[in-house]
């Protein structure tokens, strides 16, 4: 294989750290080139780099036998480097091709441009319709449309940065077989992603980074996807272990619960029942923006709904506010750390006051008590682990995973009897993200119900007793995740019951 | 090539030294300005500043600062507390209009009654006229989604109308030879709010606003309804969340600088300017805006924001009457003051960092924004 893209030396660092020290590799042509890390290991730098979007400080590149130095993007694009990145950059008022010709230097009339959608979309299987609105397509077609944006380019390197964490598994069986197919034909990929299983069964060469630095490389299909996760964090890793517990009796009942979403574009819940029970983690799956936001505030108090349609304990709940239901023992931790969950501007202290003032008793009389708080936050930032200077520090100080890790830490050592947490492992690298799941696990062994809302499948059935589906608000009756395969669980996604799977 | 960088959390350093910088900034603008006006620019700023404090006539200068600060650091400390939740009520000057209209009503009711129960009346008064004017803007909000900047505003042009009709209708001196304005709270001993101290120009409403500070220290540090007050500002989605409920903090925050700029607004009428008359308004509820924003938001920062505002009063009369600075260039002088701190606040929160310039500058596209984990 010759060799498409090679790196060499490339440094950049940024004031306080360095995102990338040295880094060589090369990228032969029509390969799937993995690119392994945890979060702040340097992967977006470099791509970015790649991408011409950021400036190396050192190093240099060779693309096609040339040296490559790409001031910026245009210059990327024109010399056959193309990108999709997680987070699109579409109108939703506009059409797919009136996107995709906004993209364009030198546009072709409206209908030509059509016709070559429609031909790229079949050659690669990628069903688009160029006269479709954005705003009425689901995320798996609206990556569909930065997909056939890049391949309009005839690219010889495309870069995919976590294309899969929007996707359903179906919609990602779709995509592998365009990659297979592009790579076929000679176009060389470069994989960004935390998902081992998928770069397992994807890619055939993988490269991994940790502070900045390559530590290794390897043939990932060689590989088990738990060695992987070792390489990229460096350590073994431990993965917390379940153990089967007898349920005991209901803390949480949910019951035909329906609200309206207070946004716009939110998704209204309809008619959800679920019933968890002490000892046990109940999972929620479902590919985002499907009522999960909406289930968390009705579940925290922020959405008031039907006095019997939420019961704590055998009490009714469903029209009390938050602190109300934090005094029954139902605490929640929303998916947004930063802004939601914790005031970013304040101190960790003041975050700790934020919702634990009620259940650690940190007033008196109205009055704040600082030294309690204090002692508080100093037992969240110690037995969770939180790396920080100190506890007086501003909470947007923090890393994402840091912080997650002081907000669930904040909930769990309040002893909840029920406890509601809405991506508690998104963006927080491998170790952290294992000490979080062992931490829910250790509270549904001490007899609090739990409920995870997440869309990482490999975490859902990692920890969950019983596995539900969100499907536009919906919710399926839940199973026992130990029967569910990611098969099942897909169907599921798609609006199907666990029962009408095929087994 | 400069650029400026986000510092992680906002430095404590420059949040005290920025006001220390605006402060010398606008005396080396306004020094500009006053040359420009064809004056001694050293003299003019030492005639605002110094004089007041160590001139001559220093003495009743510094009763007269006295005077202008109570008033001023009342309603700013009431606005710092509604500014801190995100809760802008621009409107304190109708409320202070208002306070001084209900409270020197209560008192001319009794006229010429003597007794001890009347003047603690018209403080009830006072405030609870500030508190009902700011409640309009708060209802308003709660119910219709207004904007509390826009409303607020609009009613000191109502409480104005107000007062002038007060002064020429219903408050006017019956005695008062058909001269507009009522009577002279001064002259009613039991409706009236003298110097406590002769010579110091403490009354009670300076003795208020001291009191004032502590009380707004300990709400917005140590108490929970001052806690929440601040969730509020920070981040209303975290206020939620932690079970704060919106309405009643607007309720709370406009209520409170009502009641205060209506205290402030009964201690004056019923103490230095002595009766209701048309043009009793002397701006202070606008003023006490730039008080709040130098003083930090900060009960002790608007202490001696206050203190430094009425020095530029009184060094501004001053200058005025020996320099013949016109009064216009006194009050753009002021706002340089706020313009100034507004400017360097960004360094608070960022850090200025030299950048070596590139040989081909960077092009950064729309997308780096969205950038990844």
């Amino acid at each position: 294989m010759t060799a498409l893209l090679t790196l060499d030396g490339l440094t950049k660092a940024y004031p306080g750290v360095i995102a990338n020290d040295s880094v060589s590799f090369e990228i032969g042509e029509g390969e799937i080139h993995a690119l392994l890390g945890e979060n702040g290991a340097g992967k977006s730098t470099l791509v970015k780099m790649i991408y011409g979007l950021v400036r190396p400080d050192a190093g240099h590149m060779t693309f096609r036998g040339k040296p490559f130095h790409p001031g910026e993007p245009r210059a990327a694009r024109a010399a056959g480097v193309a990108m999709v990145f997680q987070h699109f950059s579409l109108f939703e008022a506009m059409s797919v091709a009136e996107n995709i010709s906004l993209g364009m230097e030198n546009p072709p009339s409206r209908r030509q441009l059509a016709a070559r959608i429609r031909e790229v979309s079949n050659a690669y299987k990628l069903p688009l319709d160029p006269d479709r609105i954005i705003g009425d397509l689901s995320v798996g077609e609206r990556q569909r449309v930065e997909i056939i944006r890049c391949l309009l380019q005839n690219p010889k390197l495309l870069i995919m940065d976590e294309p899969t964490s929007v996707l359903t598994p179906q919609e990602v069986d779709v995509l592998f077989e365009t990659l297979n197919k592009l790579s076929s034909e000679g176009t060389a990929i470069l994989y960004i992603s935390h998902k081992l299983e998928e770069i397992r069964t994807l890619c055939h060469h993988a490269t991994i980074l940790r502070h900045g630095k390559v530590v290794d490389n390897c043939d990932p299909t060689q590989q088990t996807a738990r060695r992987l996760a070792e390489m990229m964090v460096g350590s073994a890793l431990h993965i917390p272990a379940k153990k089967n517990l007898h349920p005991g009796e209901v803390l949480l009942e949910v019951d035909h619960l329906s609200a309206r979403s207070r946004t716009p574009f939110g998704t209204s819940l309809k008619d959800i029942s679920l019933k968890v029970r002490s000892g046990e983690v109940m999972g929620i799956g479902g590919v985002a923006g499907n009522g999960q936001d909406e289930l968390l505030s009705a579940l925290s108090g922020e959405i008031l709904v039907k006095r019997e349609m939420i019961r704590v304990l055998n009490v009714d709940t469903g029209d009390l506010r938050p602190n109300e239901r934090r005094e029954l023992g139902l605490l929640t931790a929303p998916e947004e750390r930063l802004g939601h969950a914790a005031a970013p501007n304040m101190s960790l202290t003041e975050n700790a006051m934020l919702t634990a003032h009620q259940r650690q008793k940190l007033t008196t009389g109205g009055f704040l008590r600082w030294n309690a708080a204090r002692g508080f936050a100093r037992a969240i930032v110690k037995q969770f682990d939180v790396r920080t200077p100190g506890i007086a520090n501003a909470a947007r100080s923090l890393s994402g995973g840091n912080l997650q890790k002081f907000v669930i830490g904040r909930e769990i050592l309040q002893n909840p009897r029920v406890l509601v947490v809405n991506q508690p492992t998104w963006g927080v690298d491998a170790a952290a993200a294992s000490a979080i799941r062992q931490a829910l696990m250790n509270l549904a062994e001490a007899g609090a119900a739990v409920v995870v809302i997440s869309q990482d499948l490999d975490e859902l059935l990692e920890m969950s007793d019983r596995l539900a589906i969100l499907n536009e608000g919906r919710l399926s009756v839940p199973a026992e995740a130990a029967d569910l395969t990611i098969e099942a669980i897909g169907l599921m996604m798609g609006g199907m019951e666990a029962a009408d799977v095929p087994a | 090539m400069f650029r400026l960088e986000a510092r992680p959390q906002a430095s404590k350093t420059w949040i005290v030294l920025t006001p220390i910088l605006a402060v010398v900034a606008t005396m080396f603008a306004g020094g500009l300005l006053f040359a420009a006006l064809g004056k001694d620019p050293v003299a003019s700023i030492q005639l605002i500043f110094w004089d007041p404090l160590f001139g001559e006539f220093a003495a009743m200068d510094r009763v007269d600062i006295l005077k202008k600060a109570g008033p001023l650091i009342l309603i700013a400390l009431g606005l710092s507390i509604g500014f801190r939740a995100g809760i802008w009520n621009i409107g304190a000057e109708g409320q202070y209009i208002m306070g001084a209209i209900c409270g020197a009503a209560v008192g001319l009711a009794f006229y010429p009654m003597e007794a001890t129960f009347i003047f603690p009346l018209m403080v009830i008064a006072g405030a609870l006229g500030g508190w009902a004017w700011a409640m309009i803007p708060a209802f308003l909000k709660n119910r219709f989604g207004t904007n509390e900047i826009l409303v607020s505003l609009m009613l000191v042009y109502v409480a104005e109308h107000f007062l002038s009709q007060m002064s020429l209708g219903l408050l006017k001196n019956p005695e008062g030879r058909g001269f507009p304005g009522s009577r002279n709270l001064q002259q009613y001993a039991s409706a009236s709010n003298p110097e406590l101290f002769p010579g110091t120009g403490m009354h009670w409403g300076v003795i208020a606003a001291l009191v004032a500070v502590i009380a707004a220290y300990i709400l917005m540090n140590r108490h929970l309804t001052g806690f929440q007050v601040r969730v509020t500002g920070e981040s209303p989605r975290a206020a939620a969340f932690a079970g704060i409920i919106p309405r009643r903090i607007v309720v709370f925050c406009l209520g409170t600088s009502g009641a205060l700029a209506g205290l402030a607004g009964l201690f004056e009428v019923s103490g230095p300017a002595g009766q209701i008359s048309i043009d009793f308004n002397q701006g202070y509820g606008f003023t006490a805006i730039i008080v709040a924003f130098l003083g930090r938001l900060n009960p002790f920062g608007i202490l001696l924001a206050g203190l430094l505002m009425g020095l530029t009063y009184i060094g501004g009369n001053l200058a005025e009457q020996a320099a013949g600075l016109p009064a216009a260039a006194i009050q753009a002088f002021q706002g340089m003051l706020l313009f100034f701190l507004l400017a360097f606040d960004l360094l608070s929160n960022y850090r200025i960092r030299r950048v070596r310039r590139r040989v081909v500058p960077q092009v950064t596209e729309p997308t780096a924004s969205q950038e990844t984990a």
